[in-house]
């Protein structure tokens, strides 16, 4: 069984084999054939996260550290005392992970043949996809935090090129028309801002290594010291002195500090109350743990779209909708709250910090569910609400309640997938109402003009708006019923996966501020259940405009779900469907009314405490979960009330934008609370404005045209001139190529070193010249190096 | 700090400054000071006010290059009498000579070209 | 104030080889310009007298010591000898030029002796020199009437990138040079051969910094004569240079150049920068770097030249070879024990190379037909039963060149693997007689063609010039004198004694 462990590089590899058939091969095999590559590199994948799952439950939870061959020894630096290894982290934790991204990824994948068929790119982007498995695969599954940031960087590269898959296409919008190259603008939008956070992450990683002298998480072999002792179930913030030293405990004065994983010395630095110089600055270890933190805190929220860099996620659903599921909800916006968790120990030492991701995370769920309100794109809304989610989920890292984010991920990562699927399901059909549409309008203009083509251009029609459905669920049922469960789960209704993680969120707010007296608590459970209101309410308004009532345009009654390629679409939105319905009872909070005798409760947490140390298992709060499900019907009766008779008015308005009461609420949203804005006018702006200076007054006019144009181009004409082409073909021509000359020089025997070229025979003499030079210093050199 | 303090070969380094700045800092002051608004009229090459015509990667007659060379000859022959004759007075007789063979060798020169046509312009 | 040289310090007569030459040349210039189109047939006669005279000169006073030029100009044997064998070289290339230039009608640019002298003279310079600028000026005066005359076949487009290639990288081992006497002077202090001896000595001794600027210094005037010299790996140049120049050119260069630049090389090396033994070395810095040198230059040459089907990139390569083993001379004499023997072997060598090398090319030239072509090895088929003296001739330079004994060749190389063995480079030498033995196969190669296959060697001439005819037969005559009667070298070498190590200098005074 331990050897099962063994199997964990065939993640990575697996997709990474997938990735290269479909590129070397893919414009021969087919669509088919690509697809089947694709899928079958992500089920590989899955299947050995699967048999991972049961290595770890079969040997008790061990964590397991595996190394390839060749590259354990992969940055190997004995001056700067610079070791590390790529080593795999077979955990709970890391397990998880795997499970959810291989997962949704095989799921996606499937999906991804019906959404893309036809594509002219349809190879590119399978191996696209796959080589995002792979970079995400490499993030859950490195040992340190260089593999893990390498990971971060080729998802953040993934990401980029898939929201920018479509670059040719120019968005069509209804205020302005033909607007340009917006996806790909979203795509660097997405990258620049990644970058900010990147910056972050670096600099927490810099710090780590210095401080600790290795990147690693844990040494082969070592256990993360708290789960060696009985374990207090409250979090504790004070270690006490009984705190025993870890299995292989060396000093920490020891030149080779990486005996330990970073965890496990910082576990023990607290202990001893260590301090650490930076230079001629000492600080103690807790502020060296809260600047990590911070730092680390910044990636998080690029990366896993917090305020205040959040405002790349929503644009990135321009992107193809499988990598809006995939990615920009499912796995990669994800890997944020994988850091925090994976971090837990320094969090968990650096309270100061804790409170701020707190506080990060219930802002953005606020945020990111009040500007969902006010959006008409189907998917626009799903993006807020996922900034939104992933609010919950950082905030309830910063709670301390690491379990409920992990909960809470795997959980949104199976409805918010549903959803997106979901909606690019909608946004499919409507599209093909839509050329059905004008395909029978383009047959009774040829009836009655006689062949002239129709040159009137009208409004471009926009599939994702939701003004454009309505009432899809009477041709569309199987889609309707399965988004309707992810809409569910998302608004928190028991007994749906939503409800379960959501509740277990909330309830750890609260028992943070009720038990441990903590302020912070108190602001996280309060932000984040009007967060949960809104959700109800937006979900109910995107199911009502999208399926209910009568088709407001001719493309949605054309709207259907039995097009080529849509079959194998709503089959996947079966399975996660079903996902939704069952996954939540895998984590059923103790205490909970009679669901706790019927189901074995917090299965989940134990799981994942054998990795997490900080992780505990959740009461239950009855009262809490009344209230929010409660709280979740009554906004969703109010969004029924609302839009069910009149969806919109005025042609293309909400109705709570004719209300007087409501008109600013909905404009503030609709308007995205104006962040975009702000970003451009205070930070784009200027920046762009002293990026045109720079380049204009130092770099064009004095660079360039002064000092390249006048000086160095005229000298050189100058001198050119004068030496004449024997010179330039010779000599100068010579220097440049000499490089490349030398090795082709070198390889070739004897006789052929006699090329005729000029510049190989100066070539020759330049390194005789260096070989004598070289002959006559060396004894030099030996001599000084004896004395 | 008097400047004789200066080790005597600082001098070179700050003439090789002087010497780089000369022309760097009029051009530039002129191209940083200076409005820019460039026509085609202003932009033209100058070439003492005639105007230019056509390419300026041309076949040079080859005796243009024989007029450089004896002219660099003779150039540089400037160049060598200019500090002897500076010098003259602490030099003496031998220098005298030294010049004169130095001359006497130009001159053959000067006939050998002269001799072999390079002078004519055809 | 400066301190201007009075008239006696220059001290013209001790000089006069090289002067008259250099004086010659300027007044041939200028009487060459007024001759009448139908006279042009004289300058090379008169150059040719030039030649002579210095040459008269330089065995008269054969060991006559003295300095010139306040010092910077020095005569001794070693001077006396590399005169002779370098106006040798000049009064032969003459002969053959005038054959020659007749047979390729380029008899009227007689502008070709001139430029001949010239380079002469700068051989002669460098082979007196004794300040590092005279060496630097005088590898000038070598240098560029090469170039010229590389490319002295114009319109000929191989002259051309001949000279052209010669030029540019002639141009690139100058900057070398002056790369390095900058070097040696920053070290040393001066510019002055004995000058730069006593900066190395005491720069040894005191073990100061200076020493890594010396080495710099010598080693890039190891490249830039290397280069001339043609030792690889600055060698490249030389196939090509030598197959396209006229071949009177390439006979001269592959004997005189090689002359004056060992004879600069082996002033500098031994006359300036014998004191610099490393501590706990028994010879000089330079030596064991041009014994890899010397290795290098003998196995590449030798094995190169076997795939050689043109008789003149063959001796190209050949040239490189010798050159190779003069080398090795040279760096016998980086041993201070070994010293003036190891010089003195470099000269033998490049005496008896001389008459064999440019014998081999006045034969070359005989057979050579007027377009320029008939300088394949096949071409040398059947050459016995047509011209059984040349072909006998042909034979014995192939065997000098080979060092077989009874040729002069062979005392070359005798004298220089004898000075190699003493001096403790055993392996170099080992390497020597290997290589001597690979060199056999390709010099036999061309006896073979001549005597045991069949064919018409297609000869350009039908008789032989008498300007050509006296070129080869002084040059046979050089080959064999010097061959069967090898006292002859060693009396004559037996005065060459410029190697001053400390012991001498503090034992003489």
């Amino acid at each position: 069984m331990e050897n099962l462990a063994q199997l964990v590089p065939l993640v990575i590899i697996a997709p990474l084999i997938g990735m290269l058939i479909n590129l070397f091969l893919g414009k021969y095999l087919g669509e088919r054939g690509v697809g089947m590559v694709a899928i079958g590199a992500a089920l590989i994948a899955f299947v050995v996260a699967v048999l991972l799952l049961v290595q770890q439950t079969a040997t008790g939870y061990a964590p397991v550290v595996v190394e390839i061959p060749f590259f354990s020894r992969w940055i190997d630096v004995p001056a700067a005392a610079l070791y590390i290894g790529w080593q795999f982290r077979v955990d709970t934790l890391s397990v998880t992970m795997m499970l959810v991204v291989a997962g949704v990824g095989s799921l996606i994948h499937f999906y991804a043949t019906g959404y893309m068929h036809g594509d002219s790119m349809y190879p590119r982007f399978f191996v696209y996809l796959n080589m995002f498995l792979v970079f995400m695969m490499l993030l859950v599954t490195g040992n340190n935090f260089l593999v893990l940031f390498i990971g971060w960087e080729g998802v953040g590269f993934c990401s980029y090129i898939l929201i920018s898959f479509w670059w040719d296409r120019a968005q069509k919008d209804k205020q302005f028309g033909t607007v340009g190259w917006k996806n790909s603008l979203a795509g660097r939008k997405a990258f620049i801002v990644n970058r900010v956070g990147d910056f972050g992450l670096l600099i927490a990683l810099f710090l780590t290594f210095w401080t600790f002298g290795t990147l690693d998480f844990y040494k082969p072999g070592e256990v993360p010291i708290q789960s060696v002792h009985e374990q207090t179930r409250v979090i504790e913030v004070v270690r006490t002195d009984e705190t025993a030293p870890a299995p292989a405990s060396p000093a920490l004065d020891e030149p080779h500090p990486a005996a330990m994983g970073v965890f496990n010395q910082a576990e023990q630095m607290m202990a001893e109350g260590a301090t650490v110089s930076f230079g001629s600055i000492t600080m103690p270890i807790q502020t060296v743990l809260t600047l990590i933190a911070l730092f680390m805190l910044l990636g998080v929220t690029g990366k896993s779209a917090q305020i205040p860099l959040f405002v790349w996620l929503p644009d990135a659903m321009a992107g193809p909708t499988p990598v809006s599921a995939l990615i920009h909800a499912a796995t990669m916006v994800t890997a944020g709250v994988y850091l925090i968790v994976r971090s837990q120990v320094f969090y968990h030492y650096a309270p100061f910090a804790s409170g701020v991701v707190t506080l990060v995370g219930a802002v953005t769920a606020l945020v990111g569910g009040f500007i969902a309100l006010g959006q008409w794109d189907i998917k626009k809304v799903l993006a807020y609400s996922t900034v939104s989610q992933l609010g919950f989920m950082v905030a309830a890292a910063g709670i301390g309640a690491y379990t409920a984010a992990m909960f809470h991920l795997a959980a949104h990562a199976l409805f918010k997938a549903l959803l997106f699927l979901g909606s690019g399901v909608v946004i499919h059909a409507v599209e093909h109402g839509y050329h059905h549409v004008q395909h029978l309008k383009e047959g009774e203009h040829h009836a009655e003009h006689g062949g002239d083509a129709p040159e009137d251009e009208e409004e471009p029609f926009d599939p994702q708006d939701m003004r454009n459905m309505g009432g899809l669920k009477a041709s569309m049922r199987r889609t309707y019923w399965f988004y309707l469960i992810g809409a569910l789960a998302l608004a928190g209704i028991f007994p749906l996966a939503g409800f379960w993680s959501k509740d277990e969120i909330l309830a750890e707010g609260l028992m943070r501020g009720f038990v441990e007296g903590d302020l912070v608590g108190y602001i996280a459970f309060g932000l984040l259940f009007i967060s949960a209101l809104l959700t109800a309410f937006y979900m109910g308004r995107q199911v009502i405009l999208v399926f209910h009532g009568q088709p407001r345009t001719e493309a949605a009654r054309y709207a259907g779900e039995r097009a080529y390629g849509m079959r194998v679409m709503v089959n996947v939105l079966a399975v996660l469907a079903v996902g939704t319905v069952v996954f939540g009872f895998i984590n059923v909070a103790s205490g909970f009314w009679v669901v706790d005798r019927i189901i074995r409760p917090h299965v989940f947490a134990d799981w994942l405490q054998h990795t997490v140390v900080y992780a505990h298992p959740a009461n239950a709060l009855m009262g809490v979960a009344i209230l929010a499900v409660a709280g979740a019907v009554i906004m969703i009766l109010a969004a029924r009330s609302i839009y069910l008779h009149r969806p919109v008015v005025e042609g293309d308005k909400d109705p709570l934008q004719v209300n007087p009461q409501t008109e600013g609420l909905f404009a503030l949203a609709n308007a995205r609370m104006f962040w975009d804005e702000i970003y451009d006018k205070y930070i784009v702006v200027p920046f762009t404005r002293a990026g045109h200076w720079l380049a204009d007054r130092l770099d064009s006019a004095f660079l360039h045209d002064f000092v390249h144009d006048v000086l160095l181009v005229k000298t050189f004409n100058g001198v050119a001139r004068l030496l004449g082409r024997p010179v330039d073909l010779g000599i100068i021509d010579g220097a440049v190529n000499g490089l490349g000359r030398l090795a082709q020089a070198i390889a070739g025997p004897l006789g052929r070193l006699q090329t005729g070229y000029v510049r190989v025979y100066a070539l020759s003499v330049f390194i005789g010249a260096l070989l004598v030079i070289v002959l006559l210093l060396l004894p030099l050199l030996q001599v000084m190096g004896g004395n | 700090m008097d400047l004789m303090d200066l080790n005597e070969w600082a001098f070179i380094g700050v003439f090789l400054v002087i010497a780089a700045l000369l022309p760097i800092v009029p051009i530039a002051m002129g191209r940083l000071l200076g409005p820019r608004k460039p026509n085609p009229v202003k932009t033209d090459t100058y070439e003492c006010g005639i105007e230019t015509v056509g390419d300026t990667w041309i076949q040079f007659k080859i005796q243009y290059y024989i007029f450089a060379l004896v002219f660099l000859a003779f150039d540089v022959e400037a160049v060598f009498l200019f500090p002897w004759a500076v010098a003259y007075g602490g030099l003496g007789f031998f220098a005298f000579v030294e010049i004169l063979i130095f001359l006497a060798l130009l001159s053959l020169a000067l006939i050998y070209v002269w001799r072999k046509g390079a002078l004519k312009w055809t | 104030m400066i301190q201007m040289p009075t008239l006696e310090s220059l001290n013209f007569g001790v000089a006069f080889p090289a002067l008259s030459l250099v004086i010659g040349a300027v007044l041939l210039l200028v009487v060459d310009v007024f001759l009448p189109e139908r006279r042009k047939g004289l300058v090379p006669w008169l150059a040719l007298l030039g030649v002579l005279v210095s040459l008269a000169v330089s065995m008269i006073n054969y060991n006559e010591v003295g300095e010139a030029f306040s010092g910077m100009f020095i005569a001794d044997p070693f001077t006396s000898l590399v005169n002779i064998i370098v106006l040798i070289s000049a009064a032969l290339s003459i002969l053959l030029a005038m054959d020659y230039l007749r047979r390729t009608e380029m008899e009227h640019r007689s502008d070709y002796y001139l430029l001949l002298l010239f380079t002469t003279s700068g051989m002669l310079f460098m082979g007196a020199a004794n300040d590092l600028i005279v060496v630097f000026v005088a590898l000038e005066l070598l240098s560029i009437p090469l170039y010229v005359l590389s490319g002295f076949r114009r319109p000929n487009l191989k002259s051309e990138e001949a000279a052209l290639k010669y030029f540019l990288l002639g141009a690139f081992a100058s900057g070398f040079l002056v790369f390095g006497i900058a070097m040696i002077y920053g070290a040393t202090g001066t510019t002055n051969l004995p000058g730069v001896w006593a900066g190395t000595a005491a720069i040894v001794e005191s073990a100061s910094p200076s020493l890594y600027l010396l080495l710099l210094g010598v080693g890039l005037i190891v490249v830039s004569l290397g280069f001339k010299v043609a030792a690889v790996p600055f060698h490249m140049w030389t196939p090509d240079v030598y197959e396209g120049a006229p071949t009177p050119v390439t006979a001269f260069m592959s004997v005189g150049t090689k002359a004056g630049s060992f004879a600069a090389l082996l002033r500098i090396l031994v006359v300036g920068l014998p004191t610099l033994i490393l501590t706990g070395a028994t010879s000089a810095a330079w030596a064991n770097t041009l014994a890899i040198l010397a290795a290098l230059t003998m196995i590449l040459g030798n094995f190169v030249a076997l795939r050689q089907m043109n008789i003149k990139r063959m001796l190209a390569y050949s040239s490189i070879a010798h050159a190779g083993y003069i080398l090795m001379a040279v760096a016998a004499a980086g041993d201070p024990a070994v010293g003036n023997q190891g010089v003195q072997a470099a000269l033998i060598y490049l005496l008896t190379y001389a008459f064999t090398n440019l014998g081999a090319f006045a034969i070359v030239i005989a057979l050579e037909r007027n377009d320029g072509t008939g300088g394949q090895l096949d071409d040398f088929r059947g050459l016995a039963s047509q011209r059984p003296v040349l072909a006998l001739l042909m034979t014995f330079f192939m065997l000098s060149l080979t060092g077989i004994p009874l040729t002069a060749g062979f005392i070359g190389k005798w004298y220089v693997f004898l000075s190699a063995i003493n001096a403790g480079l055993v392996l170099l030498a080992v390497i020597g007689a290997v290589t001597s033995v690979v060199a056999a196969f390709y010099y036999i190669r061309i006896i073979v063609r001549m005597y045991l296959q069949e064919g018409d060697a297609n000869i350009g001439t039908s008789r032989l010039s008498y300007t050509l005819g006296a070129a080869i037969l002084v040059a046979g005559l050089g080959t064999l004198i010097f061959g069967v009667l090898p006292f002859l070298v060693a009396d004559l070498t037996q005065g060459v004694q410029i190697v001053r190590t400390i012991a001498q200098i503090a034992g003489g005074g």
